[in-house]
């Protein structure tokens, strides 16, 4: 866009820096002199000092300085400034002159060289006549300077120049040309830079002495002029505080000017720039908060002064100047590191300035609308001598006049005129549209989604009214759903005409379907008049016919838009139109709900769809189809009604395919799901109405899935919630909010009508192979076919399971780990209505605890359904619980020969080993036999076969076996001596002859062993007679290789009297064995005690008697003497 | 010209924001404070959302000034329910000052209360209670 009246003029919103001019420089054809300005010019960086330099040659006119005022009595200003002044004093009066100058110290031809010199200062010097710019001189030298001092002819003829030159020595410098060319220019432009902040502050003084002449009555503009100056010098000075501080002043001082309607715009015009200066210094200044009460207080002082009501649009202009520029200098600041917030950031300002753009827009047509007749004047009124303004802010038609009375009311007319037709050719919208996308893209920063889409709703009214309708519509529809999803109908319904009025006029006819649709429907806050309107012209669009214009829309762009229907009339095409509905609020609603969550296979599927309409007429749709997930079934919901496009608006009230408002329709609809679809869901995917016909135009609603909108969620959610007792409606209708969407369905199989019985004896034993029974039978009433099945383990449980339980068909053989846990699909046949079978399952459990077994039937069957012929397919399954337990409790024990229980034995000695098998079944049990197979570190001292052979073990009752073994020494053995297995071989008693024997192996335990030095053993008879001799013979065997001293007594007993050796001591060789015979008589009858054997080991100490007593009996039964008669029967028992 | 308007609307706690009460006068451009109050719920869910970080008083409804505009001033209040409160007043009428605002806010919030205690009324329903209209009424009446 190229500036207009309104924008800031550039010097003002520009950075002042010092300007200092460069003359003597060719930076054309001198190389030497294009490396010095390249140095002062290229690449500036922020920290070299703020100066903008300019080259001119060495006669440069500057601008003539005026004759000093002495006195300002009798001067009345015209303006308060000019509008050259801020440019003079940063492009063209320059702070420092400086003089390029070739010549080193040694110049031969020094005397000339010099005078020229001397020559070019002075007409530097005469053409600055009158003004306190500095001149400096610069001397280009090729040789690098010695140190200050060394040099004396330097000196002395730096010191003759500068006396020629009339310059004081800190005005004179030298560039030696040389490779550190930056560093010195550097070091020159920090010089020239102090001459230049003694040029503004002499400036600043000059402007300040001034004020002492001035008047308040007569000179009231020259004191916001002068303090304006201050300001502006102040700031090219770089002294931002005091800059600030005066334009804080003149400020003030331009709000007390007295103000009428023929200087208001002046006034205004310098508020603003000085405004703008004071906000730009103090956020530079980091102040951000000052320059918004600044800024605030500017637009308080200034908004009420609107000027002429004939050209209030300029004010508005104005107003949205100062805010859009206001954000500018924020969001610049932002960039620079400023942060801002949510509720402070120049969106703010931004939409402010498109308010005021927009209000400029209403005024501008409210008094611009002239008559195409009325011509532009001429001569033209705005036009000037200069082609510019004298004074900022004045009328080009009456400058300079101060008078508040209008000397010729004429001209001000024409004037006003002219103003008012030139606003005529603004492009307001571009202007609006332009703020209002700075102030989207603030607020999209600072978090505000809503004032976002609000401001983007403003653009696309914008843009209607610019009647770019393609980008309105485009807008329009990014931010609808925001308001959708929002609930917030009435800015819905409004955005939503506003659509409306941009399809209508592009003749777009799919968008213009999909809003009538949502503003006639239940989210649209129009009035019923509009939806009937609506209503018809969307009739009329079905029917191929055009509708009518949308109110309020331009007169010509209805024509267009009547032009562009009929094209759309008469072209044959693509007329049908899907809408997918889920994402508005169209004015159908739908619902689909399927009778029940699942279906046999056997029964119809059944589901109703439920249609309301929200518009005020009734409505026809010619066309109701559903799909499913498996599209085999939408052939048979669809719902269809041969009808003319004619007919659409007649016998509205009658028949299905016509809805009335507010009235709920149900429609039934039925389908024989699939054998294939059998533990299946189905789903229905979309539930389609088409409205209108395809001879005409028509519109597809598609609902996904079984119907709702983005609104019905939520009504959905009041509903459930709601108390509100809903009237009681006549049997065939229901509740809207009552229905509840089911969009989906299980397909089960049928009911299976067989029944199956599961016989067995549990708990099963463990490792035999349980017997299981099945017994399915037939209720069907037909032939069933393909019985199967599939018995074992219930799939899911212990892993471990799974593979210690093993099922057979066969019982007559164990099964081994390679039978499986589950035997699926075992054919059986097929069976008649009635007719039973039997299948013998076997199953075999490897571990003990409760496993699920599992019983499935499968069978086919014919059925009708809806006189439709289907093979079905049921099953039905049993599952039964069965614990294992162990057989039987097998008990080991090691005696001696005593029967006394042993904790060891002692090695080459014989003991028992004793064996009780104790039932733990229920069921009574065989054992078939048993065997002992010993390790080979024992060894038998008699026959081992068994002998529990053909026992029957009842529950609780158990069967024992005695073995005597033998282990020889085996040295030190840890743990002890493996003695061998004990195997039983077993079967139930009621099992059949068939069933396999199971061998249970039981792991006898280990036994210590241990030696003995002496072994004793006494032979006697098993029984005494009193007064009887009887002999016994002790046989001592030394069982070490040592001699063994051994001392051996015998003690007397009342029981007995004994003839013997009473007390001895011998020796018995290794390997030995001794003998000792007594005669012991017994006195006394009973069983008695023996006379105690004592035997004492000098070597072994810990043999004791209690060792001793286990290998030698300590008494005896001693019969009484009698008859000889019972003798013999005693003696048989 | 008379410009005074205050709008009022609590807000549904549900997640969609949607007014359940709304009134303005005078009632030529609803629209725009519409559209202003829907804007200032930027505001309101960003304060309540800094209310969880900080320790602020939870007893503290009120949410002051959200945003200024060059004629209207909005205000908002939140109940320890996240209901929200929302009024617009012209920025020229100066007779109203934050303890006023406080107060108005205090009677709409004890008016709804007696709103929601009404066991009739389900709660997300548009508010269509006698009393509370009149309450807005007197209140609108005393503001203009």
């Amino acid at each position: 866009m190229s500036p207009t009246q309104w924008d800031f003029p550039v010097e003002l919103c520009c950075r002042p820096m010092a300007f200092v001019t460069l003359t003597g420089l060719d930076v054309v054809y001198n190389a030497v002199h294009r490396a010095v300005w390249d140095a002062f010019c290229a690449n500036r960086r922020a920290d070299r000092v703020p100066i903008s330099f300019k080259v001119l040659p060495g006669d440069h006119e500057y601008p003539k300085c005026r004759s000093k005022r002495t006195s300002y009595e009798w001067y009345i200003p015209k303006g308060i400034l000019k509008t050259g002044w801020m440019n003079k004093h940063l492009n063209l009066v320059p702070a420092l002159v400086v003089v390029f100058y070739e010549l080193d110290w040694d110049e031969p031809q020094w005397k000339e060289k010099q005078s020229e010199c001397a020559t070019r200062v002075e007409i530097v010097r005469q053409s600055l006549q009158g003004r306190n710019t500095k001149v400096a001189v610069v001397l280009i030298q090729k040789k690098t300077p010695l140190p200050p001092g060394e040099d004396v002819i330097a000196s002395e003829r730096a010191a003759a120049l500068c006396n020629v030159c009339e310059l004081s020595g800190k005005s004179l410098f030298v560039l030696p040309h040389t490779d550190h060319l930056v560093g010195y220019i550097i070091r020159l432009e920090n010089a020239f830079y102090e001459h230049a902040q003694t040029y503004y502050y002499t400036e600043i003084r000059r402007v300040k002495s001034h004020k002492e002449f001035l008047n308040k009555t007569t000179h009231q503009l020259l004191f916001v002029r002068h303090q304006f100056k201050i300001a502006f010098f102040s700031e090219l000075k770089q002294d931002t505080q005091n800059a600030l501080k005066n334009y804080r002043t003149a400020y003030n001082l331009v709000h007390e000017l007295r103000a009428h309607e023929t200087n208001i715009l002046e006034i205004k015009t310098m508020a603003g720039f000085i405004n703008y200066k004071i906000c730009r210094l103090c956020f530079q200044h980091n102040t951000p908060l000052d320059a918004i009460a600044q800024f605030r207080k500017h637009i308080d002082l200034c908004k009420k002064k609107i000027g002429s009501a004939e050209l209030s649009f300029e004010h508005a202009a104005w107003m949205s100047k100062q805010f859009q520029a206001f954000g500018d200098l924020f969001d610049e600041a932002i960039k620079l590191g400023l942060t801002a917030i949510q509720t402070q950031n120049p969106g703010f300002y931004y939409q402010q300035a498109a308010y005021y753009a927009q209000e400029r827009k209403q005024h501008a047509r409210a008094l611009c609308n002239h008559d195409a007749s009325v011509m532009y004047p001429s001569p033209d009124p705005l036009e000037t001598q200069t082609g510019v303004l004298d004074f900022y802010g004045q009328r080009p038609w009456r400058q300079g006049i101060l008078s508040f009375d209008l000397s010729d009311p004429e001209k001000e007319k024409v004037g006003i005129l002219a103003i008012q037709l030139l606003e005529r050719s603004v492009v307001h919208s571009e202007i609006i549209i332009s703020l209002l996308s700075n102030a989207v893209a603030q607020f999209k920063k600072y978090k505000c989604p809503r004032m976002k889409s609000h401001l983007m709703v403003q653009m696309g009214e914008e843009y209607y009214y610019a009647k770019d309708y393609t980008k309105a519509l485009k807008l329009l529809d990014y931010v609808m759903c925001d308001y959708r999803s929002e609930r917030w109908w009435t800015l819905l319904t409004s955005i939503l005409t506003t659509a409306l009025k941009c399809s209508y006029l592009m003749a777009q006819l799919k968008d213009y379907i999909t809003y009538s649709l949502e503003l006639l429907g239940r989210a649209s806050t129009l009035k019923d008049d509009q939806k009937s309107r609506i209503e018809k012209n969307l009739m009329n669009v079905l029917m191929n016919e055009s509708p009518d214009p949308e109110p309020d829309c331009d007169v010509l762009a209805v024509k267009t838009a009547q032009k562009l229907w009929a094209d759309r009339v008469s072209l044959a095409g693509s007329n049908v139109f899907t809408i997918g509905v889920q994402d508005f609020v169209p004015f159908v609603q739908c619902k689909a709900k399927f009778h029940a969550p699942s279906f046999h296979v056997d029964v119809p599927v059944q589901f109703d769809v439920y249609l309301k309409a929200d518009c005020p007429h009734p409505i026809r749709f010619s066309k109701l189809c559903v799909s499913f997930n498996n599209q085999a079934y939408n052939q048979f919901c669809v719902l269809e009604e041969a009808s003319k496009a004619s007919e659409v608006l007649e016998n509205l009230t009658q028949g299905k395919m016509c809805l009335v408002p507010g009235k709920t329709r149900k429609l039934l609809f039925k389908f024989v799901a699939k054998t294939e679809d059998v533990g299946k869901k189905i789903e229905i995917t979309s539930v389609d109405l088409v409205l209108g016909s395809e001879s005409g135009r028509c519109v597809v609603l598609s609902w996904q899935g079984g119907g709702g909108d983005a609104a019905s969620s939520q009504e959905a959610l009041q509903a459930a919630r709601s108390f509100k007792r809903r009237p009681k409606l006549p049997d065939n209708e229901v509740h809207w909010d009552s229905i509840i969407i089911q969009a989906s369905t299980m397909i089960i199989s049928r009911v299976p009508n067989i029944s199956v019985h599961l016989r067995h004896e549990p708990p099963a034993l463990m490792n035999e192979m349980y017997c299981l029974v099945v017994t399915v039978q037939s209720h069907e009433k037909s032939p069933i076919r393909d019985v199967k099945l599939t018995a074992g383990l219930k799939p899911g449980q212990d892993a471990n399971l799974t593979q210690k339980t093993h099922v057979t068909l066969h019982g007559a053989e164990l099964c081994d780990e390679s039978y499986p846990a589950l035997l699926t699909d075992i054919p059986v046949g097929d069976l008649h209505p009635g007719q039973q079978l039997e299948k013998t399952v076997y199953v075999r459990c490897g571990t003990v605890g409760s496993r699920m077994f599992l019983v499935y039937v499968s069978y086919l069957i014919n059925t009708t359904v809806e006189g439709k012929e289907i093979v079905c397919k049921c099953h039905k399954d049993e599952t039964v619980t069965i614990e294992t337990v162990f057989p039987f409790d097998v008990a080991v024990r090691f005696v001696s020969t005593k029967f006394e229980h042993l904790e060891r034995v002692y090695a080459d000695i014989p003991f028992l080993l004793m064996t009780d098998v104790l039932s733990a079944s229920p069921w009574a049990l065989t054992i078939v036999s048993s065997e002992l197979q010993l390790a080979p570190s024992m060894i038998a001292m008699d026959h081992l076969e068994s002998q529990v052979d053909r026992v029957v073990l009842q529950t609780g009752e158990s069967a024992s076996e005695c073995f005597c073994l033998r282990c020889p020494s085996a040295g030190n053995v840890e743990g002890g001596v493996a003695t061998g297995h004990y195997i039983i071989s077993w079967k139930r008693t009621s099992g059949m002859e068939s069933i396999p024997v199971i061998s249970t192996v039981i792991t006898l335990p280990h036994v210590i062993v241990e030696n003995i030095p002496l072994h004793v053993n006494a032979d006697l008879p098993s029984f005494g007679r009193v007064r009887e001799s009887l002999p016994v013979r002790y046989h001592l065997q030394n069982k070490t290789d040592l001699v063994q001293d051994v001392e051996i007594s015998v003690e007397p007993s009342d029981a007995f009297m004994f003839s013997g050796l009473k007390q001895i001591r011998l020796r018995i060789l290794p390997g030995t064995k001794q003998e000792m015979l007594y005669n012991f008589y017994p006195l006394m009858a009973g069983y008695q005690q023996l006379p105690s054997l004592n035997i004492n080991l000098l070597r072994f100490p810990s043999f004791t008697n209690q060792l001793l007593r286990r290998f030698i009996p300590t008494s005896i039964f001693v019969k009484p003497q009698g008859r000889l008669m019972d003798d013999t029967s005693i003696a048989a028992a | 010209m008379d410009r005074v308007c205050v709008c009022v609307l609590p807000m549904s706690s549900l997640r969609p924001n949607y007014p359940l009460y709304i009134r303005s006068t005078p009632t030529e451009n609803e629209l725009k404070f519409h559209y202003m109050v829907h804007t200032s719920l930027d505001v309101v869910d960003e304060k309540i959302s800094a209310m969880g970080k900080a320790l602020v008083d939870q007893r503290e409804l009120y949410l002051g000034l959200l945003y200024p505009t060059e004629d209207y001033k909005v205000y908002g209040y939140v109940t320890n329910s996240k209901v929200k409160f929302v009024m617009v007043v012209d920025s020229s009428n100066t007779a109203l000052r934050d303890n006023e605002i406080r107060s108005m806010f205090r009677k709409l919030h004890n008016s709804y209360t007696d709103v929601m205690c009404n066991p009739f009324y389900n709660p997300g329903d548009r508010i269509q209670s006698r009393a509370f209209d009149n309450m807005v009424t007197s209140m609108m009446i005393q503001v203009c």
